[in-house]
């Protein structure tokens, strides 16, 4: 295990519920001295009841009865017993089949893996690999697993620090020889990663993000397709940072994205990752988890390893809506660089274009982008667009405006030249826009 | 195979009654120490499902607009023991179920969407249900996951919360007690195989358990009966096939508590109790006949493929692998009936089947079924059975056959723990058949997605509880003055709200009862839609009949007319057009006048023939009493 120094705890399950670990009987510590799990006789309804203190929910206790349901009463409902909770029962070791290929699973906090603790029924997310192939048992039928841990947020909380580790991490792995990558992530954010690690990273292997749309704790969920087929494609022939989610609703197959061209286009739908402006690299059928590539896939060992982990932070991405006042760009005054989500073509406000100006003359280098994510940013066309280049914007081509912001803190990062900078930004370097877009 | 399904009850050429139609007979319940409790599942009549703002409504099949597909993996929760319910469907995994979207289905029943949260007006109705029942309502209500993954629901779990405890109900002698009652989510209905409908998944249910307070066959039925009325007294439950289901819970003295699922039939409920005991004390007495005998489960396994070579048996003939065990001093009793139509290798057979085996033989029914008495003995010899043992053949694929051999040897085994604690679902008839273990509190787990809801004292104190219809009866014939059965019939109809409405609207209850229960019943027999005649027209009508506006001879017709789609209104004027007193007064005067002779012979006892007269005259268009007082007016008139 490496990475863990970096480790950033996850906020607990969406109950609230912290599960301390404690085989504590009843009075004890926690609230009003219960601690989760421990024994209690409830007193309610004329009966009396066995049962279990989760939690504190809105002032009141919340008892597991001995037919599983939850219910909250008042405190004094509750009698402490010296019956100490159960002991957690050991996790059995994973054995591992040595002689299969060898991939990495990095997880970076997404739930993949979660698990049911066992005296509260509460939801955590778990992330060592034994975790992982205790979910996804057919895993190991596969591949041998080695598991990172370097971080443990929930994906809106990414930051760029994290991808700087989560890069590290990949480009040792790779080093070391691994057939693959799989990083697992929360979906909220996957998409902006998954680019990140695609200019941070230039791989000979394939580096999949994968996670799961409806929780690893549900047997629905799609953990168990997305986790098989993700291993498909990381021993698969591709050779560069894709996103492998199901394809449709049904669990058929899942589809296999390139990260500078994916977006989730759904809250909460299984097939959310849609490729934008491209069609998908190629699909993974399940359970057979046949690998398809299309020709325009990179295959594996078209490049070599190599790392570029400077990042630019002072980046701003903005969505522009009408009666947009000045303020709001002028607010970005200082930065190195801003993304704008135009409108159309790419356009914003006549009212703002002296605030871009300024903005631009002080040294901000400002890329237009189109809220219609699908199509390319043309400033040519009229008064406005002409008036922008004119301002300096540079035309952010077919980037997805998140792709684009990703991009800019990378070539800020690694390059100082304005002009090459504009080059660069209008340059494809990871699939991640193309001098022709096809009718797709 | 004979364990595969009931009709072998002509094995060995023995003709008996069809296992369906028997009635088991009574026995001392006390003596036997009879435990039963029943857990009734209603569906509520809400606007919306528990979950998402999708109607209650059930569609056809066939109005399907999408389907989709999906696995369901247990999710081997590391809760410190896996349910043993889940565990058992687990063996069933990696079968891919299908889900019939429409266009009232939305991605919440999908398992695309996180739920909504509890829908208000079915946890009212809930609290007013545990109110009738003198319940302790929860003060803090947690929605909890409950793991299913037999495919009916899309998410592997089912929605359910506990609303409240401990009520009591005056459905017995002492009455019965009310352990709980929970208000979930129902599950997709399965419409084959592995195929379900996702337009009943998310309808609310209630569950109501009660205390194992029953203590013979009739008080498990009269508890059910008592519930559904009660039930049915909001007003607000879905009424028809499927709506309500009741489980049934029972236990013997030396038995073990067994849950009888999907008792749709009330009138069967007896006799599935009657049975179960039966099977109860079958099993006991077959323990202990095992036990004096000594008897014992060989482990060993024969591959007897290839004795069946040549065999007549089409299905061992078909078979890749047949396999076999040996009981040791087990003879005659597998095949020993334990209740009507099931014997113990029926128990047996339905463990084997979870490994999608079709069933099973075993030498207490062989030779039949095409398998002949030499090769029995072959076969014998092979395993090296005795007279007293028994030997039990399985036959499909290797692997199907290897995983079925492992099932039978451990439900054979079970065979000397007597009764074991299960689910088990209902037969046509009334007998039952293995389901699963019972599922224990490791497979509930909070609804993390859907925030608990805290209830008020002041809401509760508020909840208005309905008239019971029993109270209703009552009232109708002590009150209203309706015949006895004629209020029981109103009181538990449909259409009751409306019966008392018209009553509170001054119509006469004798009318309002005799059309609203037995004219609709005698017009839908003639094959009218009376689901279309709207409680409103039926209303108008009755005020109408009631002013004298129309006649109460004309009232099937017209409603007839009204559920072939006519205008309430229209319908009246058409079949019952109204006669203003003036007119009518002058056509009685006019036919008394010409018939002034008859009159005055006949005095007041030419009413009746003149009665006939003018109602023919009318065809009608008015009712017969207010003919009636006009006539006698006139006649009075000749006669002074
Ligand atoms: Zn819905």
């Amino acid at each position: 295990m490496t990475g863990t120094d970096n480790t950033i705890n996850a906020k607990t399950n969406a109950d609230g519920n912290s599960a301390k670990p404690s085989g504590n009987s009843c009075g004890s510590g926690g609230s009003h001295g219960y601690s989760a799990g421990c024994k209690v006789i409830c007193r309610y309804a004329g009966c009396e009841y066995k049962g279990s203190y989760i939690t504190e929910r809105d002032g009141k206790a919340v008892v597991k009865l001995p037919s599983g349901y939850n219910i909250g009463v008042e405190y004094s409902a509750l009698t402490p017993t010296d019956e100490a909770a159960n002991a957690a029962p050991a996790p059995k070791k994973i054995e591992q089949n040595e002689s299969l290929p060898k991939l990495s699973i990095i997880s970076t906090g997404g739930t993949i893996a979660s698990k049911i603790d066992y005296r509260t029924g509460a939801v955590t997310s778990q992330f060592e690999a034994d975790d992982i192939l205790r979910a996804i048992p057919d895993l190991k039928n596969i591949a041998q697993f080695s598991a990172h841990v370097p971080a443990t947020i929930l994906s809106e909380n990414m930051t760029v620090d994290i991808w700087k580790t989560l890069a590290r991490t990949i480009y040792d792995e790779i080093k070391a020889g691994t057939k693959g990558i799989i990083v697992t992530h929360g979906t909220d954010t996957l998409a902006y990663s998954a680019a990140a690690i695609s200019f941070m990273v230039k791989t000979p292997v394939p580096i999949i993000f994968v996670g799961s749309q409806r929780s690893a704790d549900r047997p629905s969920s799609d953990n168990v397709m997305n986790g098989m087929c993700s291993a498909a494609a990381a021993l698969s022939d591709l050779g560069e940072v894709a996103v492998v989610m199901h394809g449709t609703t049904d669990d058929d197959y899942c589809s296999i994205h390139r990260g500078t061209r994916v977006r989730k286009m759904h809250t909460s739908r299984r097939d959310a990752f849609r490729s934008m402006n491209i069609k998908p690299l190629g699909k993974v059928d399940y359970p057979s988890l046949d690998v398809k590539l299309e020709g325009d896939a990179v295959r594996r060992g078209t490049n070599e390893v190599e790392l570029f982990d400077s990042m630019e932070e002072n980046v701003g991405l903005v969505y522009f809506y009408p009666g947009m006042r000045p303020e709001i760009i002028s607010a970005f005054n200082g930065y190195k660089g801003l993304i704008i989500a135009g409108t159309g073509l790419g356009h914003t406000s006549s009212l703002c274009i002296d605030a871009i100006r300024h903005l631009i003359e002080t040294g901000t280098t400002v890329v237009m982008t189109s809220q219609c994510l699908n199509g390319r940013v043309c400033d040519r066309v009229y008064d406005t667009g002409r008036d922008l280049l004119d301002a300096g914007i540079i035309e952010g081509e077919d980037l997805l405006p998140e792709v684009a912001f990703v991009k800019l803190m990378w070539v800020l990062g690694n390059e100082k030249d304005p002009e090459k900078i504009k080059e660069l930004m209008k340059t494809d370097l990871r699939g991640e826009t193309g001098r022709c877009l096809k009718n797709v | 195979m004979s364990e595969q399904n009931a009709k072998d009850a002509t094995a060995n050429g023995t003709k008996k009654a069809d296992p369906k139609n028997i009635r088991v007979p009574e026995q001392d319940y006390e003596k036997i120490g009879l435990m039963a409790g029943i857990e009734i599942h209603q569906q509520l009549d809400t606007k919306e499902k528990l979950f998402c703002h999708c109607p209650t409504r059930l569609r056809d099949v066939s109005e399907k607009t999408g389907e989709i597909k999906r696995y369901l993996r247990a999710t081997e929760s590391e809760m410190g023991e896996i349910d043993r319910a889940a565990e058992e469907e687990m063996k069933k995994q990696n079968r891919i179920y299908t889900y019939y979207e429409f266009d009232s289905t939305c991605l919440v029943e999908n398992d695309e969407e996180p739920p909504a949260p509890m829908n208000p007006e079915a946890f009212e109705l809930s609290l007013i249900i545990a109110k009738m029942m003198g319940m302790t309502p929860v003060q803090q209500v947690h929605v909890m996951r409950k793991l299913v993954i037999d495919g009916s629901n899309t998410s592997g779990f089912q929605r359910t919360s506990l609303v409240a405890l401990n009520g009591r109900i005056p459905c017995i002698e002492g009455g019965a007690g009310i352990d709980s009652l929970c208000l979930e989510e129902d599950a997709a209905q399965r419409v084959e195989g592995d195929i379900f409908s996702l337009d009943r998944l998310g309808i609310p249910l209630v569950e109501i358990t009660t205390a194992p307070d029953l203590k013979t066959p009739q008080e498990v039925k009269e508890a059910a009966k008592y519930i559904g009325m009660l039930l049915r007294s909001t007003g607000r439950v879905k009424r028809g096939l499927g709506t309500i289901r009741q489980d049934v819970n029972i236990s013997i003295k030396g038995g073990a508590r067994v849950e009888i699922k999907g008792v749709q039939d009330l009138a069967l409920i007896d006799e599935v109790v009657r049975r179960e005991i039966l099977r109860q004390q079958n099993l006991i007495a077959i323990r202990d006949e095992l036990i004096k005998r000594g008897a014992k489960v060989l482990k060993e396994v024969y591959d007897v493929t290839e004795l069946f070579r040549d065999t007549e048996s089409s299905i061992l003939k078909r078979a890749k692998c047949i396999l076999a065990i040996r009981l040791q001093g087990f003879n005659g009793l597998v095949g020993r009936e334990i209740q009507p139509g099931r014997r113990l290798g029926s128990e047996i057979s339905d463990y084997a089947k979870k490994c999608g085996v079709g069933g099973l033989f075993h030498t207490d029914e062989l030779p039949a079924y095409g398998v002949t008495a030499d090769e029995v003995a072959k076969l014998r010899g092979f395993t090296g059975a005795m007279p007293e043992d028994c030997v039990i053949l399985v036959a499909d694929t290797k692997k199907k056959a290897q995983c079925a051999i492992g099932q039978i040897i451990k439900r054979s085994e079970l065979s000397f723990e007597g009764v074991l604690e299960e689910t088990r679902k209902m037969l046509e008839g009334g007998s039952t058949a293995y389901m699963r273990p019972l599922p224990g509190a490791a497979r509930m787990y909070p609804e993390t997605d859907v925030l608990p809801v805290n209830l008020p004292t002041e809401y509760w104190d508020n909840l208005v509880i309905p008239e019971l219809l029993t109270a209703k009866e009552e009232r109708f014939v002590k009150e209203l003055g309706l015949d006895p059965a004629l209020a029981n019939n109103i009181a538990f109809s449909v259409r009751c709200g409306l019966f008392e409405k018209a009553v509170k609207n001054g119509i006469k209850p004798a009318l309002a009862a005799r059309t609203i229960y037995a004219t609709l019943r005698e017009i839908k027999r003639d094959g009218a839609d009376v689901a279309k005649i709207s409680d409103d027209a039926i209303l108008q009508l009755l005020t109408a009949v009631e002013k004298g506006e129309a006649a109460k001879e004309a009232v099937p017709d017209i409603l007839k007319a009204v559920a072939g789609g006519a205008d309430v209104r229209k319908a009246m004027e058409e079949i019952s057009p109204s006669v203003s007193t003036e007119e009518l007064s002058g056509v009685i005067a006019k036919i008394v006048t010409e018939r002034s002779d008859f009159v005055k012979a006949q005095g007041m006892r030419a009413l009746g023939p003149l009665m006939g007269v003018v109602m023919q005259e009318m065809r009608g268009k008015v009712d017969g009493k207010v003919i009636s007082n006009i006539l006698k007016e006139e006649i009075q008139k000749v006669l002074n």
